[in-house]
């Protein structure tokens, strides 16, 4: 049983991180598809708001913020085995918070009417992974899947969905919105904003009325903080627990590989393993000859069959440049589990269809014959 | 075209496209080809890793960093508030001025960068742009503000970097892709949005990552084996669907198309920059004057 083949056993969420662009969506609904295939009811939740996905799947109406069922038609599955799609939006999941945590309808109407708050909920930064944690703890709580499968944002850091829950209350507890509520805990009617220097300072920059929502805001939030930052411990401790696995992806490229390195030191910091490595689109090899080898054919070949020659020096080219990628993902190999690390050759055509992923997934689970 | 006239042609280019496409490759090669020709270039990177400064070490290339929280420091300073904004700055209080009026982290790094181009100083200012999908965002804040902020400052600035955005000899875009059916797709998505909503020139679309190259041919001659063929066969599939690719984008999109080799190993090093500069001025020496 390969690295991938236990995750999918044994995880109750598996978590796909890496750079941008390296095929985190793509590895995400491939191991969905095949953990479907194994019997499982799995939902698989994506971050990226491209149509792809919602492609592969053949949903033309695309994926909202609530699972929907794929239809895997004809395709192996074990009878039991479920596949849902979903596409995360934190606006949408956020208001459900709020209104989870008010104290009534009103004040939650309130909030969610407040210019500050639709600010926090569709552009602070760390908010749309905090609302995909939040999601994640959702789900795996929902009785309809066994698994969970996410891909984690497309942030500058990967990583900063484990930090989101936290980096959330602190923002809520930072000491200006503190000073912001202070007229109000002391009861006096108007707010003396004059009296402030910083929030003088932040006025003159932004405008008093943008200063004012904000304000608003606060005192509306206020005696929701207590919830939020449970539930944002209880999500944290859920991100953190062993049901919870984490998958690398990585392209051959230096940044991604460099990238996932990155990534492999901060999740074990975390004291969280490194379940697999999924290195995707590596050039396949064909045949056995070494690159130099073909080039030293490809010249001797040169005068009396060009053709075949030709042949011969494509063959060194692809192989240099799969030696050259094997090279450069090394360093993440030996700093992984060389048995955990699956990789995935680029195909012919880009996936665009269950067909495709169900070859991914051949790739992911399958004997380790790809590229080596 | 001569290689003066077309590095030239805007003195702020900011060089934009999804995470792993080669953006910052991109924007180091378009550096290094401008220094070559003799224009007195500098590169800015936005945040994160000081990637340009390592490869573009050793050229006539300038670089620099432009954060958010500093540009904003430098803002209030400018204002005369110089008093509380290393206060505001350090206790990351941009992160709630930000919140308070999204894009304003945006607009402060827009204006630096306009400050910059205003100077004069250099010939060429090239920004590896804001990664994801951050890019339309960023560009966009300088109409959002206008929007929300009635008065004050922050309003002035937003209105100085749209007129910027608004002259193409002061500002251009550049967008990067790679030939796949995916990046093409956002690539085709970005460009029209940057168009519609910020109103800014876009320059060439620069794709990264293409094998050039004419079909390996194979008659019924030939005396190779199975590997031989799959080999090629393999080969001439990929080069085919990047054309189709190509060409579909120059069907959807009507801007220059400028293409960079693939290389052995993607990821910028110092010596790959030589040859990917080379291959944007041979580029630049084939487009009508």
């Amino acid at each position: 049983m390969n690295a991938l083949e236990t995750v999918v056993r044994d995880a109750e969420i598996i978590v796909t991180c890496g750079s941008g662009g390296v095929g985190k969506t793509t590895a995400a609904a491939a191991i969905a598809l095949h953990a479907a295939s194994t019997g499982k009811r799995v939902v698989v939740v994506t971050i990226d708001p491209a149509r792809r996905l919602a492609d592969a799947f053949g949903l033309p109406g695309g994926l909202g913020n609530e699972p929907t069922r794929v239809d895997l038609g004809d395709a192996p599955v074990n009878t039991t085995g479920e596949l849902w799609a979903m596409m995360l939006d934190p606006t949408t999941t956020f208001d459900g918070l709020v209104r989870q945590y008010a104290e009534s309808p009103e004040r939650a109407e309130r909030i969610l009417a407040n210019a500050f708050y639709r600010n926090i909920a569709g552009a602070l930064s760390g908010t749309q992974e905090y609302m995909a944690a939040e999601k994640l703890f959702q789900l795996h709580r929902d009785d309809r899947f066994d698994l969970v499968v996410v891909d984690t944002p497309p942030s500058r850091n990967a990583l900063d969905f484990l930090d989101a829950p936290a980096t959330l209350t602190r923002f809520i507890n930072h000491r200006l919105f503190r000073l912001m509520m202070l007229p109000a805990r002391g009861g006096l009617k108007v707010l003396n904003i004059a009296a402030q220097p910083v929030l003088r300072t932040i006025g003159k920059v932004v405008g008093g009325d943008v200063l004012a929502d904000a304000i608003a805001f606060f005192q509306a939030f206020e005696g929701m903080e207590a919830g939020f930052r449970d539930r944002a411990d209880a999500v944290s401790a859920l991100l953190h627990s062993s049901v919870t696995s984490y998958v690398l992806v990585a392209s051959p490229r230096r940044d991604t590989v460099e990238e996932a390195r990155y990534l492999a030191g901060r999740l074990i910091e975390s004291k969280l393993p490194v379940a697999a490595v999924i290195v995707n689109r590596l050039q396949p090899r064909f045949g056995a000859s070494s690159a130099t080898d073909a080039a030293a054919k490809a010249e001797s070949l040169a005068a009396k069959q060009p053709d075949v020659a030709a042949l011969w020096r494509n063959l060194a080219e692809l192989g240099a440049l799969a030696d050259a990628e094997e090279a450069v993902i090394e360093p993440l190999v030996v700093a992984t589990d060389p048995d955990a690390v699956r990789r995935v050759p680029l195909l012919r055509d880009d996936v665009h269809d269950l067909a495709g992923l169900h070859d991914i997934a051949a790739h992911l689970f399958g004997p380790d014959t790809a590229v080596r | 075209m001569d290689s003066r006239q077309f590095f030239g042609a805007a003195r702020l280019v900011i060089v934009a496209g999804k995470g792993g496409v080669g953006k910052t490759t991109v924007t180091a090669a378009l550096a290094r080809a401008a220094a070559d020709a003799g224009l007195h270039v500098l590169a800015v990177e936005l945040e994160g890793k000081p990637a340009l400064a390592e490869v573009l070490t050793g050229t006539e290339v300038e670089v620099t960093t432009i954060t958010a929280s500093e540009a904003l420091a430098d803002y209030l300073d400018d204002h005369g508030l110089k008093r509380v904004s290393k206060r505001l700055a350090s206790s990351g209080i941009i992160d709630v001025v930000a919140t308070a009026a999204p894009g304003i982290d945006d607009i402060v790094v827009l204006g630096k960068l306009k400050q910059l181009e205003m100077l004069g100083e250099y010939d060429l200012i090239v920004v590896d742009g804001p990664a994801a999908g951050h890019a339309v965002t960023f560009l966009l804040s300088a109409r959002g503000l206008l929007d929300t902020v009635r008065g004050g400052p922050i309003r002035k600035q937003a209105q100085d970097v749209l007129d910027m955005f608004n002259d193409p000899k002061r500002c251009q875009v550049l967008l990067v892709s790679l030939p796949e059916t995916t990046p093409i797709n956002e690539l085709i998505e970005t460009a029209y949005a940057v168009e519609e909503k910020v109103g800014v020139q876009l320059g060439p679309v620069i794709i990264n990552g293409v094998d050039r190259g004419d079909p390996i041919t194979v008659t019924a001659t030939t005396k190779a084996s199975a590997e031989l063929l799959a080999a090629a066969e393999f080969r001439n599939h990929r080069r085919v669907a990047q054309q189709a690719e190509l060409a579909r984008l120059n069907n959807d999109l009507a801007l220059t198309q400028m293409v960079l080799p693939q290389l052995p190993v993607a990821g910028v090093t110092a010596e790959d920059l030589g040859v990917l500069a080379a291959a944007l001025v041979e580029q630049v020496g084939l487009l009508a004057g």
